[in-house]
């Protein structure tokens, strides 16, 4: 064990602690059952840790978290915690019954920016935990839902103590607060053959140039970026990111033949039919009499089913990029909202291109500090004053892949018409209108 | 905190290194760093266990478990210890909170599932199967929950785990669970959250003190509170017949109780999917509500996802997640097959809600 600021507070090995365990009847239902559980883990801490700050720790929130249990109330209040030099990236956390269970009284998350894709070796992760024990509770979560390390439980003191220690050995607080919050992105390049970009360069690329909006939140509401190497959008970004970056393709997708006859040979051709052929949303595919597959590749929307059913014969075409998605969000307050597309398709090949996605990530958070309301999502923003107001603010032309069709509403002013038609064709003959996805 | 409590003179504080996110290309185990971005194929041997090949031939096994997600520090040494001696020591952590550990020979796949086995994790959640339920914080530590996300879930993951290691689903299943009409869960195949039932009961003692009343009263999406003088203090109060009963006055105005130990209920929605796969993504419905918060095992609640997931299986053909395979048979048939009742809560009426409503002839028989 690592203890460090507490050695008085040591037991000797193999001594029972000093305080008396909270009965537990309720948590003690969640022991029984093959899936591993939580309320073990915490009871492994409160009766085997030598600690007594950790033990006793563990113990009261047990009591506490029973005493919900028992009520159907939470307990916890919020309040200001912060490192020095930081306004956010803590949740702080103050027990209302503090007195009944005081050594956790104050139980505070440090939110903890993980490595892009959520990898890491035993060793660093050994590292994390022997600072976590020396300094917090001892609980930890790889990873919550907003894509942070959480680590759970700590004093206000010992907030500032372990974020020294791991900030070190190069992790960093994520977003808490109205700030551009923590990204996520995919395993994609690292070992999923669907991806279509660098998910980790452009994460990085992108969150890395606002860490200044990350620690000091200063803005209407929170902004979150999240990358999905194609899409399948395994990060959900479609619907949980206010910046959705989703990998595609342009050109022609790629098919293995031989690989396409040998699955029709094994599984039929009725199946074949049933489960690929039928179920393309543009029906962009058919079966030859040769049991080779033919593919209307301008029709096909990337929609990845195909490749999802038999990956040995599809795979995406080699015009690789990205789309963005912008204004994902869920409920509160006006409702779930998807992200709208902002850039149909733009290549990341050098670092001029990557420069680009940062500068509309720039553009589209300049632009909301600017113009949303307190308290206001991106994607709220954008229903409020309309696609096209948000547009030229950024500075992004229309497009149609942008919507799924032309308005149904006659009511609208179009008196410029002629001259907005115009600047469609000239964007047109200068080759940068994005009939079918040109680049940005 | 005895030893902790005593205030240390100030000292110089030390100036954070703003690294943020971290370089995740370090951690790579050599086979995926060598092969990076040049992947071609993947395989399922089994239930929890993936193979990737990439183009020059070399291959990559991923064995996937699940765990408690909130670990102690014994867990997550043992998880390394478990990594160092039967895998290559390189592992990364999936959207839902599964472990996984990258490694390099086929050989090294049974010995690491019994490696973990042994020591009580779970190996599954590939593919068409139940995957983890991702979960929020709940009483364990959020300042706002109506209920525990750990214990809904580990109760749940208890009576769903033939599902989680192995793959017999028509197409994946993605559940979860929300502590709050908040959300945190996002969307999901199932989704089981709080759902209040009513409005909040205000301590007027403590709002002059605790909020800062104009910010509540912008916070409520149907602008049911207004402020008010009650018992001669600056208060608030709401419209009871315009409040949804939501809660969102509670995060910023703690006094407007929202959480009720027995009008906090739980409600189920069916058919959110993230993936543009087949159509395009989609929101979850609601499809079951005033089902008890009832800890420590929430057992009507987990009858209810069983009861939906047993009719998808039953009913769905292959590669279909659940909002294709309603899309397919209409909502009238999933009442039907799953035996929930239909009410006049199912129908919307928030803004744009039109669209969620029939204008055909299209009725099934
Ligand atoms: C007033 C609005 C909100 C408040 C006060 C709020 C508060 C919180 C708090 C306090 C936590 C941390 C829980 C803890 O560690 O103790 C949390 C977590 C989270 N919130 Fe929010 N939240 C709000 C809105 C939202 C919205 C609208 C979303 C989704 C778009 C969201 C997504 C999340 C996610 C994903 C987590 C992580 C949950 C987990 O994995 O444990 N929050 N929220
Ligand atoms: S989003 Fe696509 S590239 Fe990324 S992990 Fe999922 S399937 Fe692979
Ligand atoms: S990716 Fe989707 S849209 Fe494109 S051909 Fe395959 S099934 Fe059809
Ligand atoms: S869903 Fe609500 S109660 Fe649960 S963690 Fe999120 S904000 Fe807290
Ligand atoms: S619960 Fe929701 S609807 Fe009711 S007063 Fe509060 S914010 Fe308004």
């Amino acid at each position: 064990m690592n203890e460090s600021d507490d050695q008085k507070g040591n037991n000797p090995a193999g001594s029972p602690p000093q305080q008396s365990n909270h009965d537990t009847p309720m948590l003690d239902h969640l022991e029984s059952g093959p899936w591993p559980s939580f309320i073990s883990g915490i009871k492994r801490l409160r009766d085997d840790h030598p600690s007594d700050r950790v033990n006793g720790m563990a113990n009261d929130l047990l009591g506490q978290l029973e005493h919900s249990y028992q009520t159907k109330k939470g307990y916890w209040k919020g309040g200001t915690v912060s490192v020095y030099g930081y306004g956010g990236g803590i949740i702080p956390r103050f027990s209302e019954v503090g007195d009944m269970f005081p050594k956790s009284r104050e139980f505070h998350t440090l939110r903890v920016q993980p490595p892009a894709g959520n990898h890491y070796s035993t060793d660093m992760l050994r590292n994390l935990a022997d600072s976590w024990e020396k300094h917090g509770s001892g609980l930890v979560t790889f990873h919550g839902q907003t894509g942070n390390i959480m680590f759970i439980g700590a004093t206000t003191d010992n907030t500032q103590h372990f974020f020294d220690e791991i900030n070190e050995y190069g992790f960093d607080l994520g977003g808490a607060g109205p700030c551009v919050r923590t990204a996520m992105s995919c395993v994609g390049s690292a070992r999923c053959e669907m991806s279509c970009t660098n998910e980790h360069k452009v994460h990085r690329s992108l969150v890395n140039n606002f860490t200044d909006d990350v620690h000091r939140p200063a803005l209407p509401y929170k902004f979150k970026f999240k990358i999905s190497g194609c899409p399948n959008d395994c990060m959900n970004s479609i619907e949980r990111a206010d910046f959705a970056v989703i990998g595609t393709w342009r050109d022609d997708m790629k098919v293995d033949q031989q690989a396409f006859k040998d699955y029709v040979g094994r599984k039929g051709r009725q199946h074949t039919i049933d489960n690929i052929i039928t179920r393309c949303p543009t029906n962009a595919l058919s079966l030859k009499d040769d049991d080779s597959v033919e593919v209307d590749n301008r029709n096909c929307v990337r929609c990845m089913h195909c490749l999802n059913v038999v990956p040995s014969a599809f795979s995406p075409g080699d015009d690789k990029g990205i789309s963005i998605l912008i204004g994902g969000k869920r409920t509160l307050k006006i409702g779930d909202m998807f992200g709208t597309v902002i850039v149909p398709f733009m290549r990341l090949d050098n670092e001029e291109d990557y420069e680009r996605l940062v500068e509309i990530a720039e553009e589209t958070i300049d632009f909301f500090a600017e113009n949303a309301l307190e308290h206001e999502r991106t994607g709220e923003m954008i229903e409020r004053i309309g696609l096209v107001n948000f547009l030229e603010g950024i500075g992004v032309e229309v497009d149609p892949n942008m919507i799924s069709h032309p308005r149904e509403s006659s009511y609208v002013r179009m008196d410029e018409w002629d001259d907005e038609a115009a600047k469609w064709f000239e964007r047109r003959a200068n080759g940068d209108a994005q009939v079918s996805g040109g680049a940005v | 905190m005895a030893t902790e409590a005593v205030k240390k003179p100030k000292k110089q504080m030390r100036p954070a290194i703003e690294s943020g996110c971290p370089d995740g290309m370090q951690y790579l185990h050599p086979v995926m760093l060598r092969n990076f971005g040049q992947w071609v194929d993947h395989q399922h041997p089994r239930p929890g266990v993936l193979c990737h090949v990439a183009a020059s031939g070399e291959k990559i096994w991923t064995v996937r478990a699940g765990t408690q997600r909130i670990l102690d520090v014994y867990t997550l040494r043992k998880l390394c210890d478990i990594g160092d001696e039967f895998g290559d020591g390189h592992v990364r952590f999936t959207i839902r909170s599964n472990i996984e550990y990258m490694i390099d020979a086929e050989s090294k796949v049974e010995p690491l599932i019994g490696a973990l086995t042994d020591a009580g994790f779970i190996v599954g959640g590939t593919q068409n199967s139940v995957a983890m339920i991702s979960h929020t914080q709940g009483w364990l530590h959020c300042d706002i929950p109506g209920t525990d996300a750990s214990g809904i879930v580990k109760s749940m993951m208890d009576e769903l785990i033939h599902e989680f290691t192995n793959a017999e689903m028509p197409n994946r299943v993605h559940i979860t669970t929300s502590c709050c009409q908040i959300n945190c869960g996002g969307q999901g195949d199932i989704a089981i959250n709080i759902q209040h039932t009513k409005p909040p009961k205000i301590n007027h003692d403590l709002v002059a003190n605790v909020c800062e009343r104009p910010s509540v009263v912008a916070r409520c999406p149907v602008a049911a509170i207004r402020p008010a003088m009650v018992n001669g203090k600056p208060s608030l109060e709401v419209d009871e017949k315009k409040c949804i009963c939501c809660g969102a006055c509670y995060p910023p105005c703690p006094p407007m109780q929202i959480n009720d130990p027995e009008h906090s209920k739980l409600a189920v929605w069916v058919g959110g999917n993230h993936s543009n796969a087949r159509s395009k993504p989609s929101f979850q419905k609601l499809v079951a509500a005033g089902i008890p918060n009832n800890p420590p095992r929430w057992p009507e609640a987990t009858a209810v996802v069983k009861k939906i997931l047993a009719a998808y299986k039953e009913d769905a053909k292959d590669w279909e997640r659940i909002n294709d395979w309603i899309d397919r048979i209409g909502w009238p048939r999933f009442f039907e097959i799953t035996d929930l009742p239909f009410t006049k809560f199912h129908i919307d009426n928030w803004r744009g809600s039109r669209k969620s409503l029939n204008s055909s002839s299209h009725i099934r028989f």
